[in-house]
């Protein structure tokens, strides 16, 4: 058990090493020399020449990689061309967005798929497992960015109940949980959860109906439990491996926020990502992108972690 | 007397032998085929998938307008207005036009990098899976890189990084699939690898292209490319959603997801016009989904 925690996080590192190497490439790879993701275009040769000995930009592409992933390491990564601002200053500010967005989003995907496939898998073939299954399937067939248009048609449009943008009074202003600010939250909350809600709920769906057809549900069955007692057997068998596909959903919005946020405006690392794409910002995306994959490779490593602690039926050597 | 009927009798067993496969095999398709005949919703899709994909090849005789031709004076008008049965978009083309237009290049960015990513990712796969030892390590171990990022974040980097357009788009839709197929491929193939028939195959001296194109592709070929269906429907949704962030098609060409893009000013003025190219997104990928999981029931593929 401690050899395979110690393997788990060492082969973190590589992975981690490896998403870097990736997203250093990500500048390369863009048209152009990379120099242009440093100076504006319009500035005089003898500055950028000047830049690219700064930078290190004259060296070999490995020894590149080393400078680069050095700064990284100390929290530099890089200045924006846009605003001139570091990119971290921006960063920062809109990872907590986007993490007060998705952590809402996965919570309410989860409750609904949970339900969803609890019902489903319970009660197999029935009329309500039916019902589910084709609301499963249109949430992970929707495109999401147009749910968020249609809600936003009907509920600040028509119905013009809730905002259609930004994520406060002010656009942007600081959070606070009030109404006022909340109600910027449940449009695109509610949006972003579709995509979990499908997938929790075919995933609860399987693992309900596979332990249900367990035999000690037959025992417990047997031995006369009543049907609430023997709900808290199988809740119980079936929580780690739903709360670690719950756990991988939670990184999956994380990155794939970005159409949502765009269509709502929501000032999070998706917004931030589409305005550096738009403006061809290559040290925004770049570190945007590398936070937060790093922050999926983490989330992996917890979710194993996690489960492996969780669930005695593992047993990892 | 023995020497002339010991032959014989082993032809005649090899006759009957490949009687049954090719009786089995016959009976596995015609099986596939009598439970998709069973499954309405399947056959449903099936239909509608047909009847899109026929609208759109044929859009330039059916199409009442010209998709690029706007104008001014009719802008934005709604859903049911002569001539233009579902409304005219924010520069005056013809909707119904545009949306069987677009479904080209939709259908096309949803197909073709699931196409590519099948071919290059079951050869890796099976490779992989295959080889195994060290040739399995180094592939595998570079999947896993990349499923260190979230699909929508890996394809909004790379063609963020490659700039927009169709060609950089579907460069990076690849690139996202491939390492699931060939997660897939390597995990059936690793299956198959170990059983009898294989084992008997290599003692009967067959070459190891001969047992993998024989054994192994026949094998293992209907559950990737059941996985790959499944796969249409993600890579519609992904590839409108770069041309919605403008990373895929540039205008004037319709495209369903560009089009939403350009439409969203108009939610205000138009609501129910602005939301009809998602409606086909919508269609299309759920249809897609219906018919990867009636395929899977019917070719009884498990995982």
């Amino acid at each position: 058990m401690f050899f395979y925690l110690l393997r788990r996080i060492l082969y973190a590192i590589p992975i981690a090493l490896a998403v870097g190497l990736f997203c250093f490439m990500l500048v390369q790879i863009a048209p152009g020399d990379p120099i242009n993701a440093i100076v504006p275009a319009d500035a005089p040769g003898d500055v950028v020449e000047q830049v690219r000995r700064d930078y290190g930009l004259d060296k070999p592409l490995p020894v590149q990689f080393g400078i680069w992933l050095w700064k990284v390491l100390h929290g530099d990564l890089g200045r924006s061309l846009a605003t001139g601002r570091s990119v971290w200053s921006d960063l920062s500010g809109a990872i907590v967005n986007t993490l007060r967005l998705a952590i809402v989003a996965s919570g309410l995907g989860f409750i609904m798929g949970c339900v969803l496939g609890g019902l489903a898998g319970t009660f197999r073939g029935s009329v309500v497992d039916r019902a589910a299954v084709g609301i499963a399937v249109a949430g992970v067939s929707v495109p999401h960015y147009w749910l968020g248009m249609v809600l936003v048609v009907v509920f600040s449009v028509q119905l013009n109940m809730l905002p259609a943008m930004g994520a406060g009074p002010s656009g942007s202003g600081d959070w606070a949980w009030n109404w006022e600010h909340m109600q910027h939250l449940i449009l695109p909350a509610v949006t972003l959860a579709v995509i979990p809600m499908g997938i929790v709920t075919r995933t609860v769906r399987g693992i309900i109906a596979e332990i249900m057809s367990q035999e000690f549900v037959t025992a417990l069955r047997g031995k006369g439990l009543t049907r609430g007692r023997i709900f808290v057997h199988v809740v119980k068998n079936a929580a780690p491996n739903a709360l670690a596909v719950m756990g991988l959903q939670l990184g999956y919005l994380m990155g794939g926020s970005i159409l949502v946020e765009t269509v709502f405006s929501w000032p999070g690392t998706g917004l931030l990502l589409n305005n550096a794409i738009f403006q061809r910002d290559l040290p925004v995306l770049q570190g945007t992108i590398l936070v937060l994959a790093m922050f999926f490779v983490a989330l992996n490593l917890v979710v194993d972690l996690v489960q492996t602690a969780l669930d005695p039926r593992i047993k990892r050597a | 007397m023995s020497m002339s009927t010991t032959p014989s009798a082993a032809e005649a067993e090899l006759a009957v032998q490949a009687r049954q496969a090719a009786v089995k095999s016959q009976g596995y398709w015609a099986g596939v085929w009598k439970r998709l005949r069973r499954d309405p919703v399947t056959i449903g899709c099936a239909l509608v998938l047909l009847a899109m994909f026929l609208a759109i090849v044929l859009a330039p005789m059916i199409a009442p307008h010209d998709p690029y031709q706007g104008s001014m004076i009719r802008r934005l008008r709604a859903i049911g207005t002569p001539n233009y049965p579902l409304g005219t978009d924010e520069l005056g083309r013809d909707m119904l036009t545009r949306l069987l237009y677009g479904g080209r290049l939709s259908w096309f960015m949803g197909i073709v990098p699931v196409v590519f990513a099948f071919v290059i990712g079951t050869s890796l796969g099976v490779l992989a899976g295959f080889a195994g030892g060290k040739v399995n390590m180094a592939i595998m171990r570079t999947t896993d890189i990349f499923y260190a990022f979230p699909s929508v974040l890996l394809a909004v980097a790379i063609s963020g990084a490659l700039g927009a357009g169709i060609l950089n788009a579907i460069l990076a839709l690849t690139l996202v699939f491939i390492p699931q197929i060939i997660r897939v491929a390597e995990s059936v193939t690793t299956g198959v690898r170990n059983l009898d028939f294989v084992d008997a195959a290599r003692a009967s001296g067959a070459s190891a292209f001969t047992i993998v194109r024989v054994h192994v592709l026949g094998n293992v070929l209907g559950p990737i490319f059941v996985y790959a269906t499944s796969l249409i429907s993600v890579c519609m949704i992904l590839a409108s959603g770069l041309s919605f962030l403008g990373l895929g098609t540039k205008p004037p060409e319709p495209e369903w997801g560009l089009m939403l893009n350009t439409l969203r000013t108009a939610i205000y003025v138009q609501p129910w016009v602005a939301v009809l190219p998602g409606v086909c997104i919508f269609i299309t990928s759920i249809c897609f989904n219906l018919l990867s999981d009636g395929l899977r029931q019917a070719m009884d593929v498990k995982a």
